[in-house]
Formats: structure tokens, sequence, C-alpha cells
């Protein structure tokens, strides 16, 4: 591909990394894999740090975790599934939490890359969301309930029903999980394609013309402060999304 | 119009390449018309709703966002489609 007769490396080439550590075993490792490594050390010891002493007075990671439970409790939990939902507190915030780390790479120096936007992660995370309402929707209401409450949303006028059962099945079975996943990898992807643009057009600007590269430069500046915001908005949606999904199997329609 | 894309896609030497990359622009393009129009609805009414209840708008920040994310899962299935077709 070519922008601007830029030479423009392929999509491929950024986001398959090759593998570096245990190279044809099932257990390789490349750059994704590590940081989703780092994505799980740094959510575990940001909480194990904060709970290690823990004063009245917070300081350093213990109020970043405070901050972090409380926004979870607060802007997620109670607006979404209501006071009985506080025990999928600690899943919630841990969700949040390694989602977020691990798509802020996309803005460390030197590392560069949404562990995100490679679909196994999202895939992953949404296939095990998806287990969760499921089984909480039966323990909740029973398998019949939760089945009939789903698929047969009372108020609708009975001949619809031929309707709206095979797409409420279909949703609940299929297009959640895949949304939310699709949802997470393609923000990433787009992201990093953008940043990865506007990059390679001030760099090749930068060697030829000097002052037309401080227009994709600035835009460069700004679009890493936007995919900080889109991280964290992202880390939040697929939270909310997931919440709002255990809430509708805890609590039936009426 | 299909005389000009089919001369656009000539163009660029390789024919089909040419041709499948106007058509993932196309139907990219395509696919972001909706969910565009359908989140500048969503939010302007969040906004409405927040300027005439400002005690409510922790509420209608979080439906809007719901809202948002369920309008723009439209136009990135149209982003995944656009990445496939790309030569």
């Amino acid at each position: 591909m070519n922008v601007f007769a830029l030479d423009f490396p392929p999509v491929s080439h950024l986001f398959v990394w090759p593998d570096f550590l245990f190279t044809d075993t099932p257990v390789a490792l490349n750059k994704t894999g590590l940081i989703y490594i780092a994505a799980m050390l740094l959510t575990a010891g940001l909480f194990w740090a904060a709970g290690r002493r823990r004063a009245l007075v917070p300081t350093g990671a213990q109020t970043v975790a405070e901050a972090g439970i409380e926004f979870v409790e607060n802007s997620i939990i109670m607006q979404t599934i209501g006071p009985d939902g506080r025990r999928y507190l600690p899943f919630l915030t841990t969700l949040f939490f390694f989602v977020f780390f691990s798509n802020i790479f996309e803005v460390v120096p030197f590392i560069q890359f949404p562990a995100n936007s490679r679909m196994a992660i999202p895939l992953a995370l949404a296939l095990v969301v998806w287990a969760i309402y499921h089984v909480v929707g039966i323990r909740a209401q029973g398998f019949y309930h939760y089945f009939k409450g789903a698929l047969f949303p009372p108020g609708v006028p009975k001949a619809l029903y031929v309707l709206v059962a095979p797409i409420e099945l279909l949703q609940i079975l299929l297009i959640r999980p895949l949304s939310l996943a699709i949802r997470l990898w393609a923000n990433m992807v787009a992201g990093h394609l953008l940043l990865v643009t506007f990059a390679v057009l001030s760099a090749a600007l930068w060697g030829t013309l000097y002052v037309p590269a401080v227009l994709p430069f600035a835009a460069l500046i700004l679009l890493t402060a936007f995919e900080i915001f889109v991280s964290a908005l992202q880390a939040f949606i697929f939270t909310i999304l997931t919440a709002v999904y255990i809430g509708g199997s805890l609590h039936p329609e009426h | 119009m299909l005389a000009l894309i089919s001369l656009l896609a000539q163009l660029t030497g390789d024919g089909e390449a040419g041709l499948s990359a106007i058509g993932a622009g196309l139907g990219y393009g395509l696919a972001a018309i909706g969910p565009g129009v359908g989140i500048g609805i969503v939010v302007g009414n969040a906004i409405t709703a927040m300027a005439r209840q400002p005690e409510s708008a922790g509420v209608a920040r979080t439906t809007m966002f719901l809202g948002i994310a369920f309008t723009e899962a439209l136009a990135l299935i149209g982003f995944v489609v656009f990445i496939l077709l790309l030569p």
C-alpha cells in the first residue's frame, strides 16, 4: 500500500509479531503475549500494592485502586445492576483494569502496540462474559424462566413472537459476545492504524520537507491524547456492557 | 460513475486489486453513514437531557455511552469488512 506515494507497511506487518521465546511450541511467546503478561502483572500488582498496607488516608497505589473500585461501583454497577450487583464488583474491577492496561500499551513509548488489536484475548474475555451471564441468569431465574424471559420479552404482541424469539435467541447466544469482542478489537485496530499512518507521514516528510511535517506531527500528538481517552473509554464500555448483560440476567423484565 | 470507478481501478495498474480497494473504501464509507447519524442523535438527545435536568446527568451519561456502544458496533463491523477487503 502507499499513502501519498509513501511506502506504507501492509496491515499484516503492523499486527503480526514473530515469536521470540519457545518458538515452535504451543507456548510460543511474542510481543502481544508479553504485553498481556505485563497487563496481568500490572493489574495484580496494583491491587497487591494497594492492599498490602491499608492506610486510612490512602497514598500511592491505594489511591488509584480505591478510585477505580469506587468508579466501578458508583458509575457502573449502581447505574446498571443495582445494589445486589455488588458481589460482581471484584470481577468487573479486574476486567476494567486488565482491559485498560492492555489497551494503554498503545501509547507507551517503544512498545506502542495495543495488545487488544489481536482478536484472541477480546474473544476469550467475551466468552467468559458470555458464560457468566448465562450462569447468573440460570441460577437466578432457573433454566426455563431465564430462556423464556429472554426469548419472549413481555409487552410484545403475540403474533410478533415468531419474529422476536429467533432474533433474541441469536442475540443472547451469538451477537452479544461477538459484538463485545469486535467492538474492543476494532477500536484498537483503528487507533493503531491512525497512529501508524500519521507517524509514517511525519517521518517521511521530516526527511525531505521539514516545514509540512509539522502538520502530521501535531495531528500525531493530538491523536495520541485521543487514544489514551479511547483506551479508557473502551475499557469502560466493555465493563459496563458486561454489567448490563449480568443485570439483564439477574432481573427479568416485567 | 461505474466507468469512472473502473478507470480509477485501471490507473492503479492492477485492475482487480484496485477495484477491491475502491470497494473497500466505498463499503466503509457507506457503513459509516448510518452509525454517524445514529451517534449524533444519541449524543444530541443526551446533551438535551443533561441540560434540562443537570441532577440526572450521571444516568444520562451512562446511558449515552451504552447507546454509543450499540450504535458504533455497526460502523466497526463495516471497518472490519474494509480491512478484510483490502488487497
